[in-house]
This record gives C-alpha cells, sequence and structure tokens, in this order.
C-alpha cells in the first residue's frame, strides 16, 4: 500500500534553446553613463565575435516558468527524507542561506585589503577554531573546495611531511570498503595504491596490516565509522602500527556525523583527516555543490598546510604568505567562504550540546532502521551500527531481484532511494543512512515502505523490476546514453 | 524508539565504542543561539569588513550585477536540497538544467563538449594540464606568466607528484601580450600542453591563434583559460584551443571572499574520454520520451578508483545553476550589451589613467600610479577601494596596479579615481626626481 505519495500533473518543458525566439530579452540594462567605444576598435576587429550561435533568448516570466517547471522534476531532502548512504542528507537550516547573503560578507572581494576583510576573517578563524575543537586535532586549513580536495590536500600534506623526514614513501594502503576518491586521491598524489582486505567484522584486519605497514608505506586511508557505519574497534592499535613504522593514519571524516560530540579523531590517533560541511555540517547539497573540505591536522603536520595561514596578532588577524615548508596553494584565494559561513551558522544554532544531541539522534535513527528492517533484509556484518546500515539484497536476489531495482520501487512509496551496491565489501548493497532531523513519523513510512517492498518481492518480482511508475520519466536507458553521447543541444 | 533499539539511552548505542576513544566531556563550545542572534552576529562580522566602499577591483573576481531571477530559482529547494543526480527518474530537473549549462558553455566557447563544472578555475587549470598530459602521452607543462598568479600556484602544487614540470614563459615588456618567441624557445617535442589566459591577468585580449600553431606544431596541445567570463560576450570564442578552462563566478556568483565559484572544462570531441568530472547526456526513457542522465562514469573515480582520470567527485552543481540563470537572463543580445558596457566603463577609466601596457583589454588593466599604496590610502579616504597593487605577483610591476571596470562601476566614481591617482602618481614622480 503506497500512503506517502499519490500523483499530481507535472508540466512539460522544452530547453531553453527550443523555446526561444529572436529578439527576446530578459534583461535590462541602465543607461551607459559613459561614451560607447567600437568594439572592433577597442579590441581589434579580427577579436570581436559574431552572435553566439543558439544562445538563449526568452522572456523573463519564460525563464522563471523555466526553471521552475524543471525544479519540480527533481527530489529534494524538502520533499522528504533523502536516506543516501554516505552522503548525510539532512535538512538544511534556511538561516544559513540568508547569512550568507549579507551583502557585507557575499561582496566581500579576495583581494580587499585586510583592514577590510576583519569580519571576513574572524568567521574564518572561529570556525577553524571549532573544526579543531570537534575533531581533536591542532589545526585547521579551510581552503579544499570539497572532500575529495580536501583528501589531496591531506595526502599531499603527508607527503611533504615523510619527504622532508628524508623519505617520501611509495604506498598509500586503503581498504577495499573505502570510497573511490580515496584511492583516486593517492594516485593523483604520486602514491602507489595497495588494498587492504576488510576482516570478517568489515573492520580493518589487524594481521594483514601488520604484515603491509613497512617502509614503503607513507599512511593509510580509513574511514571512521566505515562505510557499513560500523566504527573501528581496533582504531587505536591500528595507529600504533602505522606510527611504529613512521606511517601516518589519515582519516576520510565523511562519517563524522556519527561521531561530533562522543568521540574525536583526535583523541583516537588520527594524524590527518578532512570533514565534508556539506555532510556534517549541513551546507546543502545543491543538486551537486558547492561544499567545502577543511583539513584538520596533527601539530606536527601544520608547517605543511597550504598557504595563506590565517594568523592573529593582538587584535588583527592577517594572512601569512611567507611559510617555506607550505605544499603551497591547492585553490585560489581561501577557500569556498560561503560554505564556511553556512557551517559557521549551523554550529552556532546547535551549541556543543546540540551538536551532540544531534549525533545521538543520527545513530538512534539508524539502529530503529536497522532493527525494524532486520527481519526483511539480509545484514552481512552484524556488529553494532553507528548513523547508517548496510543490508545486503541476497535474499531478494534468489528471487531476481536485485538492490538497484528495490531502490528505483522505492521511489514509487515516495523517498529517494538509499546508496546503492556501495560499499563495494557487500554483495548488493543497501546502504541506508537517514540523519538526525528525520522524525519517527517518516522513519516509519520509509520502513513500511521497505517491508512492503520486501514483500512485493516474494509475491511479485516482475512489478519490482520494472519500477518506477509513478515518476514523469520512466526507466531512463543509461546505456544507450553512454554509448552514444549527446552532450549537448544542437538545431535540428 | 530507544526500546526497538533494546537501549535505555541513546548513550548507551555508544557503549560499544572503546573507551579509549571517547570523549569523556562536552565540547568546548558554547551553547546554541537563536535565529536573531545568528542573524545579529554575521551581520556584525560583515560591518567590521567595512560598510559602503566601493571597489575598482577585478584579478579573477569581478562585480556584475546579479538579476533577481537567480536566487529565486536556486532557492528553490528542489535545486537546492537534492543531491547529484544520480537517479534519473527524480532528478530530471537537475539534470535537464546540466544539460543546458553543457551546451551553453560550448556555444560561448565554441568548444564540442563541456563537464558539468569544476571547483573553480584554479583547479581547472591542473585538471586540464593533466588531461593534455594523459591525452598526448608528454609529461612537460609550459604556461605564460600571464595566467593568474594564484591559477599557477595551484598548478604547480599538482604538478609537483605528478612527474609533470611545468615551465613558464614570459610576456612582452611593451603590448604586455604573450611573449611568442620565448615560448618557441621553450617548446620542445616532451611538452604536452601550453596554457595561456584570454584576456590575461593583464586584462589584455592574448594571441591563441599564433599560441595555437606554435604548442601543435610540437604536438602539444594548447589550454586556454579564462577569469571574465562576460568578456566572451564580445571575444571570438578561443576555437583554436584544446582545451577550454575557466572561471564562471562573472555569471551572478557573488565575490564572496574567494568562493565558492564554478569552474568549467570544455574541450574537443576527441578528448571527451579524457575529461574529469560530471557529465550528463541525453537518452530516452522507457516511455520513449526524452531524458537526461549521468554518463560516461567509467572515468570518475567511483566507478576506476585510483585510475580515474581525476578524483574529483562533487561538481558546482548549485552554482553552475546560478550561471545557467544567468545566461537564460542576458541571453544573446543581453551578453553583448552587457560586453559593450564593460568595454565602455573600462575604456573611459583608462582615459582617466596611465596604461602601462599598449595591449588590447577589456574590462581591466594595468595602470602605472608610482606607489600603489599611496594611491589605494588615498582612495580608501574616498571610500573607495582601488585597483590591486602587483608588485606581489610581478616585482617588475611593482609601480603598478591591476584596475578594473564593470557596468556596476559609476562615472562620477571613475573621475574620482582620475582625480586621486593622477596627482598622487605626479607627486611620486616629483619625489623620485628630487
Amino acid at each position: 500500500m503506497i500512503n506517502k505519495v499519490r500523483q499530481h500533473l507535472s508540466q512539460n518543458e522544452a530547453l531553453l534553446f527550443e523555446r526561444s525566439s529572436p529578439g527576446k530579452k530578459a534583461y535590462q540594462l541602465p543607461e551607459l553613463d559613459v561614451p560607447a567605444v567600437d568594439a572592433a576598435e577597442a579590441l581589434g576587429a579580427e577579436n570581436v565575435r559574431a552572435e553566439i550561435e543558439g544562445f538563449p533568448e526568452v522572456s523573463e516570466v519564460e525563464a522563471i516558468r523555466h526553471f521552475t517547471r524543471l525544479s519540480t522534476w527533481n527530489y529534494a531532502i524538502d520533499h522528504g527524507m533523502y536516506p543516501l548512504g554516505s552522503c548525510t542528507m539532512k535538512y538544511n537550516p534556511r538561516i544559513n542561506e540568508l547569512v550568507a547573503r549579507i551583502d557585507g560578507l557575499a561582496w566581500a572581494h579576495p583581494y580587499q585589503p585586510e583592514a577590510l576583510s576583519q569580519g571576513c576573517m574572524q568567521v574564518m578563524e572561529r570556525l577553524e577554531l571549532m573544526l579543531a575543537e570537534i575533531t581533536g586535532m591542532d589545526a585547521v586549513t579551510l581552503q579544499p573546495a570539497a572532500g575529495a580536495h580536501g583528501e589531496l590536500t591531506g595526502i599531499l600534506l603527508i607527503r611533504a611531511l615523510l619527504e622532508k623526514r628524508g623519505n617520501p614513501r611509495k604506498k598509500i594502503l586503503i581498504p577495499d570498503s573505502a570510497h573511490g576518491t580515496n584511492p583516486a586521491t593517492a594516485a593523483i598524489a604520486g602514491y602507489a595504491v595497495e588494498n587492504i582486505k576488510s576482516s570478517s567484522t568489515g573492520g580493518v584486519d589487524l594481521a594483514a596490516l601488520e604484515g603491509l605497514v613497512n617502509e614503503d608505506v607513507a599512511a593509510l586511508m580509513v574511514t571512521n565509522p566505515n562505510t557499513l557505519g560500523v566504527f573501528e574497534e581496533n582504531i587505536i592499535r591500528v595507529a600504533e602500527i602505522l606510527h611504529r613504522k613512521g606511517a601516518m593514519l589519515y582519516m576520510d571524516g565523511a562519517n563524522m556525523n556519527a561521531l561530533v560530540g562522543m568521540a574525536r579523531p583526535g583523541d583516537f590517533g588520527v594524524d590527518v583527516l578532512h570533514l565534508n560541511l556539506h555532510k556534517t555540517f549541513s551546507t546543502p547539497h545543491g543538486g551537486g555543490g558547492p561544499g567545502a573540505g577543511p583539513v584538520c591536522v596533527k601539530k606536527v603536520l601544520e608547517p605543511f598546510l597550504p598557504t595563506p595561514r590565517l594568523k592573529r596578532s593582538g587584535k588583527k588577524l592577517t594572512f601569512d604568505y611567507k611559510r617555506k615548508n607550505s605544499i603551497g596553494r591547492v585553490k585560489a584565494f581561501y577557500g569556498n567562504f560561503g560554505v564556511l559561513v553556512r557551517a559557521l551558522a549551523y554550529i552556532l544554532a546547535h551549541g556543543g550540546p546540540g551538536l551532540r544531541n544531534a549525533t545521538m539522534d543520527a545513530v538512534l535513527n539508524a539502529v530503529y532502521i536497522r532493527k525494524q528492517l532486520e527481519p526483511y533484509f539480509d545484514l552481512p556484518y552484524p556488529s553494532p551500527n553507528m548513523h547508517e546500515v548496510v543490508f545486503s539484497d541476497d535474499r531478494q536476489a534468489k528471487l531476481g531481484v536485485r538492490t538497484g531495482e528495490i531502490a528505483k520501487r522505492l521511489i514509487d512509496y515516495g523517498f529517494h532511494p538509499y546508496t546503492v551496491s556501495f560499499p563495494l565489501i557487500v554483495h548488493g548493497a543497501l546502504m541506508i543512512e537517514p540523519t538526525e532531523t528525520e522524525g519517527k513519523l517518516e522513519l516509519d513510512q520509509f520502513i513500511e515502505a521497505m517491508i512492503s517492498i520486501a514483500k512485493e518481492v516474494e509475491t511479485d518480482p516482475e512489478l519490482v523490476k520494472n519500477a518506477p511508475y509513478g515518476t514523469r520519466t520512466s526507466k531512463v536507458d543509461e546505456v544507450t546514453a553512454a554509448r552514444k553521447p549527446v552532450l549537448r543541444w544542437k538545431p535540428a | 524508539m530507544l526500546d526497538v533499539c533494546g537501549a535505555g539511552s541513546p548513550e548507551e548505542l555508544f557503549s560499544h565504542l572503546p573507551e579509549a576513544a571517547r570523549l569523556h566531556r562536552p565540547l568546548d563550545l558554547p551553547p546554541g543561539i537563536s535565529e536573531y542572534e545568528i542573524v545579529e552576529y554575521f551581520t556584525r562580522r560583515a560591518e567590521e569588513n567595512g560598510i559602503g566602499y566601493t571597489s575598482f577591483l577585478g584579478a579573477g573576481v569581478y562585480r556584475h550585477y546579479r538579476p533577481v531571477l537567480v536566487d529565486t530559482v536556486v532557492s528553490r529547494g528542489e535545486f537546492l536540497t537534492s543531491y547529484t543526480p544520480y537517479q534519473a527518474e527524480i532528478s530530471q530537473g537537475t539534470l535537464t538544467a546540466i544539460f543546458e549549462f553543457q551546451t551553453m558553455i560550448c556555444q560561448l566557447t565554441g568548444m564540442d563538449v563541456a563537464n558539468a563544472s569544476m571547483y573553480d578555475g584554479s583547479t581547472a587549470v591542473p585538471e586540464a594540464a593533466m588531461m593534455a598530459v594523459r591525452a598526448t602521452g608528454k609529461g612537460r607543462v609550459l604556461v605564460a606568466k600571464t595566467v593568474h598568479p594564484e591559477y599557477r600556484e595551484v598548478l604547480r602544487t599538482y604538478a609537483r607528484n605528478q612527474g609533470m614540470p611545468v615551465e613558464e614563459f614570459g610576456y612582452v615588456d611593451g603590448a604586455g601580450t604573450l611573449d611568442l618567441e620565448d615560448l618557441e624557445r621553450k617548446m620542445d617535442d616532451f611538452t604536452g600542453a601550453v596554457i595561456l589566459q584570454s584576456p590575461n591577468f593583464f586584462g589584455i585580449v592574448d594571441q591563441v591563434k599564433a599560441a595555437a600553431e606554435i604548442a601543435h606544431k610540437r604536438g602539444a596541445l594548447l589550454v586556454v583559460i579564462f577569469t571574465e567570463a562576460v568578456s566572451l560576450g564580445i571575444l571570438e570564442p578561443p576555437a583554436d584551443a584544446d582545451i577550454v578552462a575557466g572561471e564562471l563566478q562573472s555569471f551572478a556568483i557573488t565575490p564572496s571572499y574567494g568562493g565558492p565559484y564554478a569552474g568549467i572544462i570544455a574541450t574537443k570531441e576527441k578528448l571527451i574520454r579524457q575529461m574529469p568530472g560530471r557529465l550528463v547526456g541525453q537518452t530516452t526513457d522507457s516511455r520513449g520520451n526524452r531524458a537526461f542522465c549521468l554518463t560516461l562514469a567509467t572515468r570518475e573515480q567511483h566507478i576506476r578508483r585510483e585510475k580515474a582520470t581525476s578524483n574529483i567527485c562533487t561538481n558546482q552543481a548549485l552554482i553552475a545553476l546560478m550561471a545557467t540563470v544567468f545566461m537564460s537572463v542576458y541571453g544573446k543580445l543581453g551578453l553583448r550589451e552587457l560586453a559593450e558596457q564593460n568595454l565602455a566603463k573600462s575604456h573611459y577609466l583608462a582615459g582617466k589613467l596611465t596604461p602601462r601596457f599598449s595591449g588590447k583589454f577589456f574590462n581591466e588593466f594595468v595602470a602605472k600610479v608610482g606607489s600603489p599604496d599611496a594611491v589605494n590610502k588615498a582612495l580608501l579616504k574616498k571610500k573607495i577601494i582601488g585597483g590591486l597593487p602587483l608588485g606581489r605577483f610581478y616585482p617588475e610591476l611593482a609601480d603598478c596596479i591591476l584596475i578594473c571596470a564593470t557596468e556596476m562601476s559609476r562615472k562620477g566614481d571613475m573621475d574620482t579615481v582620475g582625480q586621486v591617482v593622477q596627482p598622487a602618481a605626479a607627486t611620486e614622480a616629483a619625489e623620485v626626481l628630487a
């Protein structure tokens, strides 16, 4: 029974290029208050272009209708639960949007004098200090633009330190349960990747680790809690094994939503970690960005952080560009400041106790879902889970239905699917992360939907396999899209 | 819920964490505050930045008017609070908008394909360089000194560990354009990428065609960078480039103290499979309707892992959407008119100052002012933020500023800049002579 949704009409809409008519416009510019110049004369005739062929020509009402109609074709957190595991799709408070748009912040130019940037710099300093306290680390750079960018920064820091010690080493160890960005990052930082098999409980296999760590290993990249949502119970031992051989422990902070206020990476042996402000600290995902990926480090890595570094001298904040050991810049200017503002607003709104409560609710919600769904779906790793839970489709696969198909059927029930087929160590994974911002009503509806689909798999597998039915766009042919790529519109 | 979970309290759900790994005290953070207090906090910070200044800064970040429609659209929760459109059936809004974005970037740049956006212009540079190196199998990179200095710094950070030596070539002192002889001299058969910017960091329209010939003759690819996207409304697109990488901040993205912005990479058909980042493609759904989805994912990290074309995961979808709305609002006529206004304003301002270079410029230029610090100090007294002192990046231009005028620059303010700068420069010159 589908209770959460019923169909309504959605508007069709052509592409902007198809609905354009010559001469239409949606803009007004003021009268020029200076003499016009002849473009051919000012730029050289050979440098002046003809009109931009195919560019849109629509009126204002056509433009607003176009994008409004498109928007109604999206599912979003504002519609309902978005249980994408590993993505931490929590509610995005609108106050964050408002403060990021305050004129004096939004229009601050990165090259305006430091004396006229003290407000921005204070925001950054405060956020750096708060993130250091939350993670138990000593220093923070806010420069990286996203999680993967933070990973790259973190690995370059490790490389710089090891180089300084005389040998950058050759390899990064990465568990087979890791996000794809981890090995891609290691490769870009000039390291070879060695995969390390997870233990039978899904964690880092200590014996395997001991066997692999030697003078060639620069670091282990670990996600904690890992991508199964399970806390690495041996994390302190893991750190010891690495440190004894002069290697570093890198932590992917994608799952910090399970730890804030309850445990700190700096306290359990982590040397470097990146945070995803768009996950843990609720800056909106915006259809896939912008994010921000601050990197938090122990004191020993501080000299290598990207330039410039924020520095306080008395009442004044300045940027320090003269840092001879720095890895250099990873991005122009100082970071995704607008995202930093949103994250700070989120931390200020919650405060210390509020952040801890959020963590407890996130874990409570995930454990609740696990307990309710355990009778219906296989749970390959039964260790206690934290903020997310990963089932396998083994039971359903025997009846011919796979995780991707169950996910599509979930759409008909009014939910965004969970993360499909990740982590790779779980066969046919269903990775569910509710976050703390879902209430019991929404959770129960989700649980009912999942149970109902599990029953459909038994009684009518074809029904599930051909889903979704209720969407304006039915199953999309992704194979043809990749085989014959059409990546832009062209006039017929 | 606790009963179902078999726990007496939420804390109990954490009891399996090793004792030594747990935090046994509250975080040292103040208690939460209300919405009103948060607004107050950030309003104060904004005030500390200084209020009521007008600015002539450019240098990669430009002041352009943001049409109201932009925030109206991006504030819709359906765009703001959705994720990467993996589930095509319920993400057609974002996917369609990205497809339109890719199309408009191609139309603007003269390239065949564009990706769904990069973090920003600066990080698009090393990604473009790595692309060229992969495509040619040649590791060396030559970059013009007139590429944004911070972009070059980012390139060096990435290149250091890629076995990708980066060397710079110069500019012609009088014109401020590429030193093509220097480029020719430094070219060799191991160079995979030649990177230049146009309009260059000095605001000058540069010689894309000539550089392309030099690069192609030795089997390298040409990468053209832009930081001022509005210039594409009037300038010939860099169609001779193999890869175009740039920054879209000018398209309705607030300066926001340096980010978030959106970068692009666009290229020719033959290099599609070397592209980093997300791509949206057109296809059909099972009912035969046109539909869009993410495609060619076999280039990407979540499939290829350490063999991916890049480690990039996120793009800048919401920021790219701002640019898409901007391009739709201005459209074919508006982007041209906007560019013409920028051209008129900057040339009016240049008439009041002493341009350092003779090259043709778009909306910013290098002005010789004597002492940039003295001039800027005098301007600040009049509530005007002057140009960027160039000594920090180009010691040979320590007596110059890079100054920018856009459609938002008023004639009265430009007159004031002229009045303040010229006498100050004259005094400085007199002092030097004395």
